[in-house]
């Protein structure tokens, strides 16, 4: 397939008073056209600074300080504020995960939806009203002609979640972000936006980057999931291997720390020690090996490199970044 | 837990018909009175020793329950008997000495501790409160429940910003546990942590559970937690209890179709059962606690709703070995569930 997005070496770090926060420390991934990826990791792990980096949708106090955005062939990096605009909510949309901060109070749906048509695709106001009113109803929002005319308080959250999901896909863009766009909902409201997103994917062949904490959620979702730690991908693979043959201590650790809801045991959870780490030092050594209990020495001294994993298969696209090998310890 | 004798079993709290109304203004210049129906006549056993699971989405009224039994709310009506004692009726002073029987962990532990105690002055303060220990004794009490909660017994001094998300909710668990309590409620203890964090917290509280012999009611909204450390748990949806059971058999056979539907919605890490799996997709959202709906709550969204579920009164039926469901369409429903 195609590939729509490469990303290579990239490196954004926030400035801060005592310093600097190093939240992404050379990220290279790439993306085909029309797959979705799942990108899961705790906060602070980096995984939506590196996508907003894509799209320089950063706060002013971070710097990328390295690294390069393709997007077709376009370098995004070097692009200027006007060069960016033209490609924000246009060839990339986004969904974020509160649509209750997202969505302007004060102005009407139907406004804040056609704006982004009368900016990028040059409609007039009655074209891209009537574009938004279809596109409320492909995401199952009923009355939609109504719907235009009211303001977000009026709406549910789900239906909200909604709103932002027809906005995203509005211009027909090459690229959705999606950072954690159900997380702040129940999960019967979960299943229902999982389940639009997965059939207006088959219909309008849009790639996806669904950012998320929960594996679970992913595992009837994507097509390939990377895995992050510490400002850096720690892990990817297709769906499958990474819940069958996880290779890095943290997936294993993770996969194994999740209760299931079809296992009835009560015995212990199985747990990864420490907490997370705080990226005010740039890592030159494994970010996990403090929690590791795979840990080598050269994990402490060496930052491991993204590699494919020994014995994989060409189509499983598996790659992990750690010294030690894994696989017959799980 | 051995489920067949819970009949036996002792009961801890009793609560009976209890009601928590909330008066609110609504319109645009708050000129309507309204009532939110946070709780409506709920009716459930907290036997002692046990773990009691109590989920539902938001705004089901989980948390009102919580906050109702230990009287942190005073109920609308209703009855909680704690011991023999009707809770509900107590004055705030003869609750005093009941309260460090009963006690709570919150949700998010960046802010039910005060910045400017030190944890250990937090810890004291419920034992200075009771007046359980002579001043000299409360350090090495401190230390104690810091080690019991697998923390630095020498980090009294610190203070809350110190210390990361899970290592907080330990210092909640100490301060709960400094009065000895027997019942403790867990409001969504870990749903603010990060998820490796989730399953040493949870088995932290496993471990207090044993060794300090709690009683828990544990709110929460994530099943596969709630499945792995109840012994019974009770389903709510827009304040009323649509079924209890033992955990075996709600996950195992659950009646109620919100229950259904309710599990069939929870994602799990295994590709292979996700893809295949039949999910029940409920339509619409909760309805609105202001003005819920009449009949069965759940009727607006249920797929097997009949004319009748939006008029007749719904009461938990009996199922035996204490599974109870509130459904009327219960025999007609059977299997297709």
């Amino acid at each position: 397939m195609a590939t729509l997005l490469e990303v290579k070496n990239l490196e954004t770090r926030f400035k801060v008073r005592s310093g600097f926060i190093y939240a992404v420390n050379g990220v290279s991934f790439s993306l085909d056209k029309g797959e979705m990826l799942g990108v899961v990791g705790e906060s602070g792990c980096g995984k939506s600074v590196t996508m907003m980096s894509l799209i320089k949708l950063l706060p002013p106090a971070a710097q990328i300080t390295n690294g390069s955005v393709k997007l077709e062939g376009t370098e995004l990096t070097t692009l200027n504020k006007k060069e960016l605009n033209a490609v924000r909510g246009a060839r990339v949309g986004m969904i974020f995960q509160d649509p209750m901060t997202s969505l302007n109070p004060f102005l009407k749906i139907g406004l804040q939806l056609a704006e982004g048509l009368v900016y990028h695709k040059k409609m007039t106001m009655a074209e891209a009203l009537k574009r938004s009113a279809a596109y409320l109803d492909m995401v199952g929002i009923s009355n939609s002609a109504h719907r235009l005319n009211e303001y977000p308080h009026q709406l549910s959250g789900g239906m909200r979640q909604r709103v932002m999901i027809a906005m995203a896909l509005l211009s027909e863009p090459d690229l959705v972000i999606a950072d954690e766009p159900t997380t702040a909902l129940d999960v019967t409201i979960q299943a229902q936006i999982v389940e639009l997103v997965k059939d207006l994917r088959t219909k309008l062949n849009t790639s996806i980057i669904w950012i998320t904490h929960d594996l679970s959620l992913l595992a009837g979702m994507v097509d390939r999931i990377m895995v992050m730690y510490g400002g850096a991908i720690v892990e990817e693979a297709v769906l499958g291997d990474i819940y069958k043959d996880p290779r890095h201590p943290y997936t294993i650790g993770l996969l194994n720390s999740i209760p299931r809801l079809s296992a009835s045991n009560s015995k212990r959870l199985s747990t990864i020690g420490g907490a997370p780490p705080n990226l005010f030092v740039k890592p030159t050594s494994c970010p996990f090996a403090p929690r590791c209990k795979y840990k080598l020495d050269r994990c402490e001294k060496e930052n491991p490199v993204l590699a494919t994993v020994p014995g994989a298969s060409s189509d499983s696209r598996h790659r992990v970044a750690c010294w030690a090998d894994v696989r017959d310890k799980k | 837990m051995n489920t067949t004798t819970s009949t036996e079993q002792k009961v801890l709290m009793r609560i009976r018909n209890l009601v928590k109304h909330f008066p609110v203004k609504i319109g645009a210049y708050g000129e309507k009175a309204a009532v939110v129906h946070a709780v409506d006549d709920v009716s459930f056993d907290i036997f002692r020793g046990e773990t009691l699971g109590l989920v539902g989405e938001s705004g089901c009224g989980k948390s009102t329950t919580g906050f109702s039994l230990l009287q942190l709310y005073r109920p609308s009506s209703g009855s909680i008997e704690y011991e023999g004692t009707d809770l509900v009726r107590l004055k705030e002073k003869e609750l005093r000495p009941i309260r460090k029987r009963i006690q709570i962990v919150f949700q998010d532990p960046y802010s039910t501790l005060n910045p400017r105690m030190t944890i250990g002055e937090a810890i004291a303060e419920p034992i200075k409160v009771h007046e359980l220990l002579p001043t000299k004794e409360i350090p090495a009490r401190v230390s104690k429940l810091l080690t019991d909660v697998g923390l630095d017994p020498n980090v009294g001094n610190r203070y809350p910003h110190e210390f990361s998300g899970g290592q907080r909710q330990r210092i909640c668990i100490a301060r709960a546990l400094a009065s000895e309590p027997e019942f403790v409620v867990c409001d969504e203890p870990i749903s603010a942590l990060d998820v490796s964090i989730q399953a040493q917290i949870v088995n932290l509280l496993m471990d207090i559970q044993e060794k300090y012999k709690l009683t828990y009611l544990f709110i929460a909204h994530d099943l596969a937690v709630v499945r792995h450390i109840s012994d019974r748990v009770v389903v709510m949806y827009l304040g009323k209890i649509m079924e209890i059971a033992t955990k075996d058999d709600l996950f195992g056979n659950p009646r109620h179709p919100y229950t259904k539907a309710l599990l069939t919605a929870v994602p799990e890490p295994d590709p292979d059962r996700e893809l295949q799996r039949k999910r029940i997709i409920l339509s619409g959202d909760v309805s609105n606690a202001i003005d819920p709906p009449s009949g069965c709550r759940f009727h607006p969204r249920c797929r097997f709703a009949a004319p009748a579920c939006s008029v007749s009164k719904v009461e938990l039926q009996d199922l035996g070995n204490g599974h109870l469901v509130a459904c009327n369409r219960l025999a007609e429903i059977g299997d297709q569930i």
